[in-house]
């Protein structure tokens, strides 16, 4: 069967800024070889510290970064070349919640509708159906954004990404900074959704526990090499490790420590 | 089709319920622009020179209307950048012409009403008549104008993809440029030598200057109590370096937006906080 996201020895840097003493721009690799591959309807967790390229690889799938060298397909659609295609296909939460903060629910979520070419009254019944799912009631839907708390603001980003219906679904982070309650809600609604739609789903996360709840396989990913793959039993094993938390500090720790010796 | 135009309609839908929700701060800029254009109308007045004051009244109508449509589209991207909507939107699977024509229809339809609430707070001030003016002349000068403005307004909505911290700034420098150089409040031939070839690549100049025929500035027929427009035909030659202008800038502005969207997802400067 075709992999839903094949990601293939990709790479991306970003240039530091050109200081007017030295002559040469240094880069740094936010992505230095990465591979992975996503089946259909599979659960794929990536895992790691600040700076080790999670969200610059959902920005790679999400056709807003350009890579460096590798090759990446979401549903056999290689990007960049097809990404009119591809964004067809996605529907992404990021770790900040970015609306209109002064209008509502209603209206941004009528917005991305039309957007994405939806008719609005099916977009309204979709997302209605998503928030109540999430908990929320039928009256948050009019108010202002601004006047919502965080965990209130991702459940609306949840719904706005599913209201489109994409087969592939990348989340960066979505339940950083939520309250217990709501990140057992958007956890128990994602479980809810790939057994009842089949969806592929992406998640990048700190959360150990929650990859483990989520996710049918995983990668740890430490300064931009993805360093060890597998289900969370393969890598409690292979780390000789009792839980996940151990398991990625002693092989995402070890990437590390020799990764600075390199460097030095 | 219907897919088109239910994206180009999303900019309208967000343009007006934005309007809607920053209400207080919209009043505010209209007062400021009618207030504005009243006290340069009233130089004319207070000199009792009715062409001065057609001038002056003209100029600030004109420049009003072409700069809301600029200003809307150019800043676009910044206005983006600042709710941190950004991402979202580049990402929709919208193409970049629809984007910008849905934006630009927006711009359109504000300016349109900006420049009529200013229209009839300069009534309240100036004894102004329309009475013998060409004004269907100058809605054709106008949508000819409004064309190369939107090209511009493209070209200068790259700057704050190219620049996050810098390019906002970049818009506004330029929008100054063209109301110095375009002959808004004076003729370009006060301008310095230097800088008066500079007038001519303006689609300001042009449209000013055939606007103003066709009320009937500068024409010694005109009275205050009727003014002489020109025909059409006597503004042939500016309606075709518009049209031209429009044909030009705007595939122009395409291809630099394109161009510097693709550098942008190089660099990473699509990013929020740049």
């Amino acid at each position: 069967m075709l992999p839903a996201i094949e990601v293939h020895d990709l790479k991306k840097r970003f240039r530091k800024r050109r200081s007017l003493r030295t002559a040469n721009a240094s880069a740094e690799w936010a992505l230095a070889g990465v591979s992975f591959t996503v089946a259909p309807g599979e659960t794929y967790g990536l895992l790691g510290p600040n700076g080790s390229g999670k969200s610059t690889l959902i920005r790679i799938l999400s056709t807003l970064l350009i890579a460096d060298g590798g090759e990446v397909r979401l549903l056999g659609h290689r990007l960049p070349d097809e990404q009119a295609r591809v964004r067809r296909l996605i529907g992404r939460v990021s770790v900040d919640a970015a609306f209109y903060k002064k209008l509502s629910a209603r209206e941004n979520l009528l917005y991305t509708a039309l957007l994405y070419g939806l008719a609005p009254g099916t977009a309204e019944q979709r997302a209605m159906a998503v928030l109540e799912r999430l908990g929320m009631e039928e009256r948050t839907f009019s108010a202002p954004l601004e006047e919502m708390s965080r965990g209130m603001q991702q459940k609306i980003s949840i719904a706005r990404a599913l209201m489109l219906d994409p087969p592939v679904l990348l989340l960066d982070e979505p339940t950083t900074g939520l309250d217990p309650k709501s990140r057992r809600d958007v956890q128990t609604f994602l479980e809810d959704l790939r057994q009842r739609q089949g969806t592929t789903i992406l998640l990048t996360t700190h959360d150990m526990a929650e990859a483990e709840r989520l996710c049918a396989r995983m990668g740890f990913l430490a300064h931009g090499r993805l360093v060890a793959e597998g289900t969370a039993d393969g890598l409690r094993r292979r780390a000789l490790a009792d839980t996940l938390d151990d398991a990625f500090i002693k092989l995402a720790g070890e990437m590390v420590s020799s990764g600075d010796k390199q460097k030095g | 089709m219907e897919r088109t135009l239910r994206q180009t309609w999303a900019f309208m839908f967000r343009g007006y319920h934005l309007t809607r929700r920053y209400i207080s701060w919209v009043i505010v800029f209209n007062f400021y622009a009618l207030t504005g254009s009243a006290a340069v109308a009233l130089i004319g007045v207070a000199a009792n020179d009715h062409q001065l004051t057609l001038t002056l009244v003209s100029g600030a109508l004109l420049w009003n209307f072409l700069s809301v449509l600029y200003n809307e589209i150019a800043m676009s991207v910044a206005y983006e950048r600042w709710e941190g909507t950004l991402e979202y939107t580049f990402m929709a699977p919208v193409s970049r012409l629809v984007h910008l024509a849905g934006l630009s229809l927006f711009a359109l339809c504000n300016s349109v009403v900006n420049t009529a609430i200013v229209l009839l707070g300069l009534m309240a001030f100036t004894d102004l008549t329309v009475s013998g003016a060409n004004v269907a002349g100058v809605v054709v000068v106008i949508g000819a104008s409004t064309l190369a403005f939107v090209g511009l307004g493209v070209m200068a909505a790259a700057l704050p993809v190219l620049s996050p911290e810098r390019g906002a700034e970049g818009t506004h420098i330029f929008q100054g440029s063209l109301l110095l150089v375009s002959g808004v409040y004076y003729p370009v031939e006060v301008l310095p030598a230097w800088i008066r070839p500079i007038s001519m690549l303006s689609p300001a100049t042009y449209t000013l200057s055939a606007c103003r025929k066709l009320i009937g500035v500068g024409d010694p027929a005109t009275t205050p109590q009727r003014l002489a427009g020109a025909p059409l035909s006597a503004v042939r030659s500016e309606l075709l370096v518009l049209v031209a202008m429009g044909v030009v800038l705007v595939p122009l502005g395409l291809w630099i937006f394109g161009r510097v969207e693709r550098w942008a997802k190089h660099t990473g400067r699509l990013k929020r906080t740049g």
